[in-house]
């Protein structure tokens, strides 16, 4: 057991020490949410009215409503990004080298996405420490409480990247990902608005909502960042990982990609 | 040293779909010896490298490391092998000295063993004084020398080398070739060295040429190796 903690702590050290050297990255993956929550939310507060619900106790500005959904949105955006990169890096150098290492693929797979996951959970903690100074305040201990809600909503939808890169060879190009799973899993979740309001426009995207797990990634991060557990989002987000990781690390295959077209 | 030591492929084919990149191919690398694996391009080396590294897995053949078979006991076989690819590996944002550190992790070596390690491997290589530098500074030859160093920090008893003298100058080329073989002779590797270039190749090496995916020679290499090579790949002008 010795020598994989030691390898994962390596990765985990080596994928912080690559995201402190790339300032220009984590600006970037700030900025999307931030814009969100300075121009869009404003806009879209006084169109939007929020009745009370859990976990919130009384009525909230929409600014409120909307950071786990943007905190998520890092995750997501960040999720994707960090397993296509993995795709990619499996036909170069270093993920090559990675895997030449004696230790079982999974585990050095399993590694990177945690690591990948504690990068984006990072990223989030920075994006909640942006809207604190800017007057959205979740209490004390949900800081503490969102973390393994970050942790793994993080580590569910990195293996979401993993499993679809894995097998469709067409999301390699990120705008593809974005058309085709960014965007309608952000639009078709809990994230900018509530469920019950998706009801009343249509049940059927109501429904679709309801099974998408990015809305239950963002819900167990909103309960989390107050205080509380959301058992079904938490069981849902649990599954999700569980069906997602093992697709992906069973579908995650070297001899696929341009090596197959060499010598 | 058993005689089972060094490497061993014995009948190993593997193809893309109904296209075959090797075809029953065998040879032994017997301890301490250096073999030049001699092809053209598209003749089967990188994806022998594949399956040497089981990056790809083929279940027609046997591949042995140092005693061990890579499909039955591959976490030891793979502990025994160090592998320079052809792709540039090294983390170019990261230091010297982090990049000897992370690759020895990942053989399960940390702490103050990896620290001397990575302090032995530089010195060997004259660049203890550039240990902190990142890998983005040094030029290609040095590079190649610590993906070398670096791929013997888990004292491996095989060192594969997939054309590692691409893209590096004649005098680089001559330094790296001879670096090697020092290690083949003084350090009792047994080394794998993928090339397309004949001037590699020493007289005294064991010469394994490959083409169409097939062994065409397996024998030391003697004199007169491009003219033997071109002969036998059918590339005479």
């Amino acid at each position: 057991m010795r020598p994989a903690l030691t390898a994962l702590l390596a990765i985990l050290h080596r994928e912080a020490l690559r995201f402190l050297g790339q300032r220009g990255r984590f600006i970037a993956a700030l900025v999307r949410p931030l814009v969100w929550l300075f121009v869009f939310a404003a806009g879209f507060r006084a169109a939007l009215g929020l009745s009370i619900i859990p976990p919130y106790q009384t009525y909230i500005p929409y600014e409120t409503y909307i950071v786990p959904g943007l905190c998520g949105m890092i995750l997501l955006f960040n999720g994707m990004q960090s397993s296509l990169s993995l795709v990619y890096d499996r036909e170069m150098g270093s993920m090559r080298l990675l895997l030449t290492s004696p230790l079982p693929r999974w585990w050095l797979l399993a590694s990177k996405l945690m690591a990948g996951a504690a990068i984006s959970v990072l990223q989030a903690y920075a994006f909640l420490a942006i809207a604190a100074l800017y007057g959205i305040r979740a209490p004390a201990m949900g800081y503490l409480t969102v973390l393994p809600a970050l942790f793994l909503s993080g580590l569910m939808l990195g293996a979401l990247g993993l499993m679809l890169s894995s097998f469709i060879r067409q999301l390699e190009n990120f705008a593809g990902v974005m058309n085709f799973v960014i965007f309608p899993m952000f639009f078709l979740s809990s994230a900018l608005y509530p469920l019950w309001k998706m009801a009343e426009a249509s049940p059927l995207l109501h429904d679709i909502c309801a099974a998408n797990p990015f809305t239950h990634a963002v819900e167990l991060i909103r309960f989390a960042l107050y205080g509380q557990l959301e058992p079904m989002a938490l069981l849902w987000v649990l599954l999700a990982l569980a069906i997602f990781g093992t697709v992906a690390l069973w579908g995650y295959d070297p001899a696929r990609g341009t090596l197959t077209r060499k010598g | 040293m058993n005689m089972h030591d060094g490497l061993s492929v014995t009948g190993v084919s593997y193809s893309y779909g109904a296209r075959k990149a090797l075809d029953d191919v065998s040879f032994h690398v017997a301890p301490g010896h250096f073999c030049a694996l001699l092809g053209p391009n598209a003749a089967g080396k990188s994806t022998l490298f594949a399956l040497l590294t089981r990056l790809f897995i083929t279940r027609m053949g046997r591949i042995e490391v140092a005693g061990h078979d890579l499909a039955k006991t591959p976490r030891a076989a793979l502990a025994r092998i160090g592998v320079v690819f052809q792709q540039p590996t090294l983390d170019l944002d990261l230091t010297v000295r982090r990049n000897l550190l992370y690759f020895a992790a990942l053989h399960g070596i940390s702490g103050r063993d990896a620290q001397s390690r990575s302090a032995e491997a530089l010195d060997r290589l004259g660049m203890a004084e550039r240990a902190d530098e990142k890998a983005r500074a040094l030029n290609g030859g040095h590079r190649r020398r610590m993906e070398i160093a670096r791929a013997l920090i888990h004292r491996p008893s095989v060192l594969l080398l997939d054309e590692p003298t691409v893209g590096l100058d004649a005098a680089t080329r001559v330094a790296i070739t001879d670096h090697v073989h020092r290690l083949a002779a003084e350090d009792g590797l047994t080394v794998l060295w993928a090339t397309h270039l004949t001037d590699e190749v020493r007289p005294a090496d064991q010469l394994v040429i490959l083409h169409g995916g097939q062994v065409l020679h397996d024998g030391e290499a003697g004199e007169g190796v491009t003219e033997r090579f071109l002969k036998l790949t059918g590339a005479e002008t």
